[in-house]
């Protein structure tokens, strides 16, 4: 048992670190998002040449042999600096599709600029009306000969703006929310038939709502399983979530640390407002909350590759416990920082922006729970027969 | 990042696991499931105690020269966790990890050898006498004196909340010796017995409603007991607030999650046998939303315990952490009775003063309620303990905000 990181994952966390501190700072955040761009090409280019886009691949596929740690090690970084660059869109569920389930014709073909970061992904599976069953699909591909006719909109696609391709969840078979006959497909943004409606949220990060209309596609663009990649689609969806809570984690620690700096140097009735005992313990119940959330994250991520039971409850514990800090630590933060915590200027604002959004990702505390109190049920049915 | 155990350390498991089996009887794993404190009684607690120590496990952490067994960390912590995960009852924590390190530490060879081996053979109980009526957060005020004459030192004052008192036959006491400079400055550290002319125990029965004898704390009084300082003074005179200091870090530091568990465990049998309309509360609704979010706090305390102890087996030095998981891992102990009062449901109700009544021989074993609910309550009130005993929560925070964040 070890919860040591090795001295790769060392080095990526303080080049990373250190290229975040040096080129992200505040400032020039806020007004790349406010920029007509919404993010920097530049950057992405940057991380590439950092080898983060490859570290957590193998190097069969030509990564760096890391994996699902060294994702969590970018994404807590990423956290830190609310950086908005679409790594867990791209690396981690593009890559992660590849990964498992990529033929080498389809590695060959998209791993490689996904790494290089000349191909960036999207992960189109949401839609208006799915909430967050990855089985609740009213998008279709119908069979079509040797194709498929991909017809349907999908939601609030983060990333999708700086896509250069999809991968999209479709029904192939079944009805509206059957586990089976859900595929999963590559889609090039470009393709005839698909068009983007993007928008900025409201953490600074750029979306879109997509729409296929007729788009034909070959069994090359299939991904997984037909009809059966519902279980595929869930395990990247887990390796996403887990990711988002080491970027919520990050978040979390800075608008900790910067509450506590405010404390010491904020001054009423004389003294800084630290001492005053209610908001010591506060402060103290924040950092309990985030040190669990560190912990949770490392269990979720850990367990990643376990038989499916465990590896969803271990992520869904995780995004529960992390949605339930992310709340006390953001308004928290934002109620000690007074006025001040309310404006745009500071940055603690746009933390507890980012850390609240978090939650309704890949599942909120709700979504997790229901799902983690069905595997207790179902584990309790078998042991009992 | 690795979270599996060795083969030697799985070995190593399984063999405590063996152990535990067979050692620990159902006639204690049956007063144990009716206990309303997490001990048993004085006979009970000494059998178990004394079984531990011939397998050579009731002291992990003592050096091997003075009969520890000397595992590895990670063979400490399955120890732990197996013992924990079984249920079994807690090592009265008083000789064995709290007066026995400080002995070690700053005890005379007399000492040592007169001490510590009936506290690992569990012949001689000790008690701690720490806190007084008017010294409880602010230790460092207490009051009960020790004034010399002669080779002797004579005590007056009083010691309260000192737990399981009346079994004891040894007590530490932090007394005042000196009224000078800084409170901590004046304070010594003595051992000594308790059957000395002039010490009178007053049980003070807790909200659990205690059997007669079988009270938790208690309130001792000494008035004029005069014990010898050659013996009874541990190091220096005055400088036992140092010795108290050290004697924390081994007050706390165990982990929380592997108990947690095993409590939260039986919450689930509990609610598997009681109905809610047509189905076992287990499966409705909101209770199993309820399991499901205490399963979650107890997870995420687990892996922080696990985070603190790979960094102590790096060798890095682990400091304010141990106040996180006193305060985690008490609060989710008092969140667990109350999810298991909750589940007993009017059951709850019925007050028994002797839980161990209906399992001795020849007794009526005729409740009024499940078996299950006899000790749910009282528990639950019991348990109100654990935030306030060993530095409360709240003293905890502020060791934190000052040692953690600065302020």
């Amino acid at each position: 048992m070890d919860f040591n990181f090795t001295e790769e994952q060392s080095m990526i966390r303080d080049s990373l670190a250190r290229l975040i501190r040096e080129q992200y700072d505040f400032e020039t955040r806020r007004s790349v998002v406010e920029s007509d761009a919404g993010w920097r090409p530049e950057m992405w280019a940057q991380f590439a040449e950092l080898g983060l886009l490859m570290a957590p691949f193998s190097e069969e596929d030509g990564g760096l042999g890391g994996g699902a740690i060294d994702a969590m090690v970018v994404m807590e970084e990423f956290g830190k600096g609310l950086v908005v660059e679409p790594f867990v869109p791209s690396v981690v569920c593009g890559g992660g599709f590849l990964k498992h389930a990529g033929s080498v014709a389809q590695k060959e073909e998209y791993l490689a600029g996904i790494m290089s970061g000349e191909q960036i992904f999207a992960f189109a599976w949401a839609e208006p009306k799915g909430r967050y069953n990855y089985a609740d699909l009213e998008t279709t591909a119908r069979k079509d000969g040797a194709g498929f006719v991909l017809n349907g909109h999908k939601a609030v696609v983060i990333g999708a703006p700086w896509a250069s391709h999809f991968v999209v969840t479709a029904r192939t078979a079944g009805d509206r929310r059957d586990r089976a006959g859900v595929s999963a497909f590559i889609v090039a943004k470009d393709a005839a038939g698909v068009t983007t409606r993007d928008y900025p949220t409201v953490d600074g990060r750029r979306a879109s709502e997509v729409y296929f209309e007729n788009v034909a596609l070959s069994s090359e663009h299939l991904i997984g399983e037909v009809d059966g990649a519902l279980s595929l689609v869930e395990r990247v969806g887990d390796e996403a979530t887990a990711a988002l809570c080491a970027e919520a984690c990050g978040a979390m620690g800075v608008a900790h640390a910067q509450t506590v700096e405010y404390s010491r140097t904020r001054k009423q009735f004389g003294v800084p407002i630290g001492k005053f005992q209610v908001l010591q313990h506060r402060m103290v119940d924040m950092f309990m909350e985030h040190e669990q959330s560190i912990s949770m994250t490392y269990m979720a991520t850990l367990k990643l590759d376990e038989p499916e039971i465990e590896r969803k409850k271990a992520v869904s514990a995780a995004k529960v416990r992390i949605g339930q800090a992310g709340r006390l630590v953001g308004q928290q933060a934002v109620q000690i920082h007074g006025g001040m915590g309310m404006t745009e200027e500071l940055a603690v604002g746009h933390y507890f922006k980012r850390i609240t959004m978090v939650d309704s990702e890949f599942g909120n505390v709700d979504y997790h729970l229901k799902r983690y109190t069905d595997l207790c049920a179902a584990e309790m049915a078998v042991a009992a027969e | 990042m690795e979270l599996a155990f060795t083969p030697e350390e799985r070995a190593f498991q399984a063999d405590v696991r063996a152990w535990i089996d067979e050692a620990y009887t159902p006639d204690l794993r049956a007063k144990m499931a009716m206990s309303k404190t997490g001990y048993l009684d004085r006979e009970g607690q000494i059998t178990w105690q004394k079984r531990l120590h011939a397998r050579g496990f009731i002291a992990p952490n003592w050096p091997e020269k003075y009969g520890g067994p000397g595992l590895t960390p990670t063979q400490k912590y399955i120890l732990h966790m197996e013992l924990s995960a079984a249920g079994t009852p807690s090592v009265v924590p008083m000789g064995v990890s709290m007066v026995a390190p400080v002995i070690m530490a700053f005890g005379n060879e007399a000492q040592k050898a007169q001490h510590l081996p009936p506290i690992l053979s569990s012949d001689i109980w000790w008690c701690q006498g720490y806190s007084e009526p008017g010294a409880g957060s602010d230790l460092a005020s207490l009051q009960m004196s020790a004034v010399r004459d002669g080779d002797e030192y004579v005590l007056n004052g009083s010691k309260i909340w000192t737990t399981l008192a009346q079994h004891a036959d040894w007590i530490f006491c932090l007394v005042r010796t000196s009224r000078e400079g800084k409170p901590q400055e004046g304070i010594s550290f003595l051992v000594f017995p308790m059957d000395l002319p002039g010490i009178s125990v007053r049980p003070l029965p807790t909200l659990d409603g205690p059997m007669e004898g079988e009270q938790e704390i208690n309130q001792v009084f000494f008035e004029d007991v005069r014990v010898p300082i050659e013996a009874s003074l541990i190091g220096e005179e005055n400088k036992g607030w140092t010795y108290a200091k050290y004697l924390l870090q081994f007050e706390r530091g165990n982990a929380y999650a592997p108990g947690l568990r095993n409590m939260l465990s039986k919450v689930r049998k509990i609610a598997s046998r009681e109905q809610i309309g047509d189905v076992p509360l287990i499966q409705d609704a909101d209770f199993s939303r309820k399991l499901a979010e205490m399963e979650m706090r107890i997870e995420a305390l687990n892996a922080t315990e696990l985070r603190i102890f790979s960094a102590l087996s790096a060798g890095e030095a682990v400091g304010p952490e141990s106040s996180m998981v006193k305060c985690a891992g008490s609060e989710a102990q008092q969140a667990i009775t109350e999810l298991a009062l909750e589940a007993v449901g009017q059951a709850g109700h019925v007050f028994v003063r002797d839980s161990w009544a209906h399992l001795r021989e020849g007794a009526n074993a005729d409740l009024p309620m499940p078996e299950y609910a006899v000790p749910v309550a009282p528990s639950y009130f019991n348990y109100r303990k654990t935030s306030i005993y060993a530095g409360s929560n709240e003293i905890q925070r502020n060791i934190m905000a000052k040692m953690v964040l600065g302020l």
